[in-house]
C-alpha cells in the first residue's frame, strides 16, 4: 500500500499536473520534499513509493536523494542550526563563530546532541552576506534568520528553542 | 479620489513596538490630521524594516528619508518640517549605517544616501508583493498589454536587440539573440525558464526582486513566452529561498486569478502558465544545463554543448533560460523603448546593474547603479569609504567565478566589455571588497573549498581539480608550500578552463590566475619565507 498516495492524493496529483505527463519523473524533487516533510527525513520506504508513483526505479530516486543537500536519508536533529562559512562570511568572522558554537554545544559539524533536538551543519551562501555571522535555523517547517550573531546571540536562540521543545514534551506528558 | 504624494511608514517589528511605536504611530496620525494633511499623506506600520540600530524608525516616501530613533514628542517637528514644509528634517534622521534589501531606497533618495538609478529596483519596498493591485496602480502588466495588442512577436525581439540588453547572471550573453535563436526553431512546443538559483557566494540581487516585485518576473516571462512562442515556463528557485517561493506562489494565483496568466490572456490568442520548480541546495544547479536537468527529474549535471537549450532545451524543446535581474529589465524596455534603455550605462552594456556591497567597507547592502561606474565611486561613494579608513587591496566580483580585481582596476568602468579588456569578469553583481588586512592565500583557499564541495563530480578537470588545488592552498597557507607548487596551480587552471564541462569548472581556476598575477609576491612570502604578510595565516606573521 502507497501510504504518501494515499494520504496526499490532491497534493501529488497538483504537483504531477506542473509537469507533462509523459515526463512524470521531474516531480521527484517536489514528491520528495512531501516526504520529508511528513517524516523529517527521506525513508527508503517513502523512496519506494515515490519510485511506484512516478514508474521509476528506487535506485533513480535515492540518486537525487544524495545528490542534493537539503535531501536527508537519516533522522536528524529537529533543528538544522546552518552556518555559513563562504569566503564573504568568512571574512566577517564565520569560521571562529561556527567554532565556538560547537564547542558550546559540545558537538561537530554534522553531530547530533545529545538531546536530539539540534544539528550544526556548515552551509553555502544564504544570501544574508552583509550581516555574518549568519546562520538559519531550519526545522517545524519553516527557515528563520539570525544575522549578525555572537556565540552568546546564537546560545540565547538555542535555549529558547530548547525550552519551547521541552514546553511542548511538557504539555504533552 | 485621493492622490497620495507621501508615504510613512513606522517599523513595527517586536523592538521597535517596545520602544513606542504604536505611539509614534498615532502621534503621526494625529499631526497629519491636524495639518490637514490626510488626503495626501497615507501613514503604516510595518514590520521589520531591516536595521535595528535606530528604532523605532520612520521612513517616509518618495524621498526614502529614513529618521530614527523617533519620540512621539519629535512626530509634529518632523510632520511640519517634511510633510508640510516639505524639507527634510535633517536632524531627525537616523544615522547612516547599513542600506538594507527591505528598505527600499528610490531613486531620489535626497535623505540619506546618495541617488541611484533604479529601473529593476523601482518597485521593491515600495509595493506590497503580496498585492498584484499595487503592482497593477505602478504600471505592472502594461508592457504585456502593450505587446500582447500593440506588437508583433518580432517586434518584441527587435526592441530588446535593439536595447542592448545582456544576460545579468554573468555571462553576458545579449537577450534579444537569445531570443531571437528560439523564435526561429520550428516546434511546437518552446519553453521559458527564468533561472533564480542564485547561489553565488555574496549575490543575493534576485532575492530582493523576488521578494520585493515577483509580479515583474511574472511579467517579464510571458512577454518573452510571446516573444519566441512558448506558453509555459518554469521558474526555477534556489530551495533556500522559502520567502520568495511563496511570495511567487502568491503572486502567480494572483496573477491566474486576473488573468494575466492562463488562457487568452488580454482577450488575444495567446495563453500562458508559469510553475514553480523547486531547486534543493546545488549551486551547480545555476548552470542552465544543470538547471534543465534538475527539472527533469534527473541529478543536476551540466549537459554537454551544443547543442544549446535554445534548439534542445527542456524535455528536448527549444528553450530561452534567462536570470531573474535580466528578465527584470524587460518590462520597463518595452515601456519606455530601447532609446530609453540605452540612455543608461555604456553603449557595448547599456542598463543598470544590481551589486551587493560587502566585505570592509562602512557602508553594505544592495544598489543599483549604471553600468559604466568604476569600483572607486562604488566604494566612495556608495559605500561610505573603507572600514577604518584602512587602504584597499582587492575586491572579489561576480561571486567564486568572478575575479580578484587589484587596486590597480579600481578606475576601470564595471561593464562588460571593459572589464573583458582588462582580463577580469563582472560576474553575477557581487562586490566583495577587502582591505590591506586580507590575505589573499587565505581568500583563495576559502574560494577553493566551496567549488571543491559544489563541483558535481561529473567530468575528471574540475572534480579533482577543484580538489588539488585545494590542497595546494591549503600547504601554501599552512608553510608547507614549494615554489613548484605555484606552476603546478596555473597549470591546474588552465585545465580546468580548457577541458571543464560547464562553467563552474572553466571558472575556478580564475582566483588563482588572479592571484598569481596581482598577489605573487604575497604568495611567494608564505613559500620561501613561510610569513603571511598579512598576519592572518597560521604561520608566522610578518616581524
Amino acid at each position: 500500500m502507497n501510504t504518501l498516495r494515499a494520504k496526499y492524493a490532491d497534493e501529488i496529483q497538483a504537483i504531477l499536473a506542473k509537469y507533462p505527463p509523459e515526463h512524470k519523473r521531474s516531480a521527484v524533487m517536489p514528491l520528495l520534499y512531501l516526504a520529508q516533510r511528513e517524516a523529517g527525513y527521506v525513508t527508503v520506504q517513502a523512496m519506494a513509493e515515490i519510485a511506484e508513483i512516478l514508474e521509476i526505479s528506487i535506485t533513480d530516486v535515492a540518486s537525487i536523494v544524495g545528490f542534493y543537500t537539503l535531501y536527508y536519508d537519516q533522522p536528524h536533529g529537529r533543528y538544522h542550526i546552518q552556518v555559513c562559512t563562504d569566503l564573504p562570511c568568512a571574512l566577517r568572522g564565520a569560521e571562529d563563530f561556527l567554532k565556538a558554537l560547537c564547542q558550546a554545544l559540545g558537538v561537530e559539524v554534522g553531530q547530533v546532541t545529545p538531546d536530539g533536538l539540534f544539528v550544526i551543519e556548515e552551509v553555502k551562501c544564504i544570501g544574508a552576506c552583509h550581516r555574518a555571522p549568519v546562520f538559519q535555523v531550519q526545522g517545524d517547517g519553516e527557515i528563520v534568520f539570525h544575522e549578525n550573531q555572537t556565540l552568546e546571540t546564537a546560545l540565547a536562540v538555542i535555549e529558547a528553542l530548547r525550552q519551547k521543545a521541552q514546553q511542548e514534551k511538557e504539555g504533552t506528558a | 479620489m485621493k492622490m497620495i504624494r507621501s508615504m510613512v511608514l513606522v517599523s513595527g517589528d517586536s523592538l521597535s513596538l517596545e520602544r513606542g511605536a504604536e505611539q509614534v504611530l498615532q502621534a503621526l496620525q494625529n499631526e497629519i490630521q491636524a495639518f490637514g494633511l490626510s488626503d495626501e499623506v497615507s501613514v503604516m506600520m510595518i514590520g521589520d524594516v531591516g536595521r535595528h540600530d535606530a528604532l523605532p524608525m520612520v521612513i517616509v516616501y518618495p524621498e526614502a528619508a529614513v529618521y530614527g530613533p523617533v519620540r512621539p514628542e519629535d512626530v509634529h517637528y518632523l510632520v511640519e518640517e517634511h510633510l508640510y514644509k516639505g524639507r527634510i528634517a535633517n536632524d531627525l534622521l537616523a544615522p547612516v549605517r547599513e542600506l538594507s534589501g527591505r528598505i527600499a531606497w528610490v531613486a531620489a533618495r535626497k535623505g540619506t544616501l546618495p541617488a541611484e538609478q533604479r529601473i529593476v529596483l523601482r518597485r521593491v519596498g515600495l509595493i506590497n508583493p503580496d498585492d498584484i493591485e499595487e503592482y497593477i496602480l505602478h504600471d505592472g502588466y502594461t508592457a504585456l498589454g502593450k505587446v500582447l495588442t500593440e506588437m508583433t512577436p518580432n517586434e518584441v525581439i527587435e526592441e530588446i536587440k535593439k536595447s542592448g540588453l545582456r544576460g545579468r547572471g554573468g555571462a553576458g550573453f545579449p537577450t534579444g539573440a537569445k531570443w531571437s535563436f528560439v523564435a526561429r526553431e520550428k516546434s511546437a512546443k518552446k519553453y521559458i525558464i527564468c533561472n533564480a538559483d542564485e547561489s553565488e557566494p555574496g549575490t543575493f540581487k534576485d532575492r530582493i526582486i523576488l521578494e520585493g516585485d515577483p509580479h515583474s518576473i511574472i511579467e517579464a516571462m510571458a512577454i518573452a513566452g510571446y516573444a519566441v512562442g512558448a506558453d509555459e515556463g518554469y521558474i526555477y528557485v534556489r530551495g533556500e529561498y522559502l520567502l520568495a517561493q511563496e511570495r511567487l506562489r502568491r503572486a502567480i494565483e494572483q496573477a491566474r486569478e486576473m488573468g494575466f496568466l492562463g488562457k487568452n490572456i488580454f482577450g488575444t490568442d495567446f495563453s500562458f502558465d508559469i510553475h514553480i520548480h523547486t531547486g534543493a541546495g546545488a549551486y551547480i544547479c545555476g548552470e542552465e544545463t544543470a538547471l534543465i536537468e534538475s527539472i527533469e527529474g534527473k541529478r543536476g549535471q551540466p549537459r554537454s554543448r551544443p547543442p544549446f537549450p535554445t534548439t534542445y532545451g527542456l524535455w528536448g524543446k527549444p528553450t530561452v533560460v534567462n536570470n531573474v535581474e535580466t528578465l527584470a529589465n524587460v518590462p520597463p524596455i518595452v515601456l519606455n523603448g530601447a532609446d530609453w534603455y540605452r540612455r543608461f550605462g555604456t553603449p557595448s552594456s547599456p542598463g543598470t546593474k544590481v551589486y551587493t556591497i560587502l566585505g570592509n567597507v562602512n557602508v553594505t547592502g544592495v544598489i543599483e547603479v549604471p553600468m559604466g561606474i568604476t569600483l572607486r565611486e562604488v566604494i566612495n561613494i556608495y559605500a561610505k569609504g573603507m572600514k577604518g579608513g584602512a587602504a584597499f587591496k582587492l575586491a572579489q566580483t561576480g561571486g567564486s567565478s568572478g575575479s580578484l580585481i587589484p587596486a590597480s582596476l579600481q578606475d576601470t568602468p564595471m561593464d562588460f566589455d571593459s572589464y573583458a579588456k582588462a582580463g577580469v569578469a563582472l560576474g553575477s553583481g557581487a562586490l566583495l571588497i577587502c582591505d590591506e588586512n586580507t590575505c589573499v592565500v587565505d581568500l583563495v583557499k576559502v574560494l577553493m573549498n566551496f567549488f571543491r564541495k559544489e563541483s558535481c563530480g561529473k567530468c575528471n578537470p574540475c572534480r579533482i581539480g577543484t580538489q588539488r588545488a585545494y590542497e595546494i592552498m591549503c600547504a601554501i597557507a599552512e608553510g608547507r608550500g614549494k615554489m613548484e607548487d605555484l606552476d603546478q596551480l596555473l597549470w591546474l587552471s588552465e585545465n580546468m578552463y580548457l577541458l571543464s564541462n560547464c562553467g563552474l569548472g572553466q571558472t575556478a581556476g580564475t582566483p588563482i590566475k588572479d592571484m598569481l598575477k596581482h598577489f605573487r609576491a604575497e604568495v611567494e612570502a608564505h613559500i620561501a619565507l613561510h610569513v603571511c604578510p598579512t598576519g592572518v595565516c597560521k604561520i608566522k606573521a610578518f616581524a
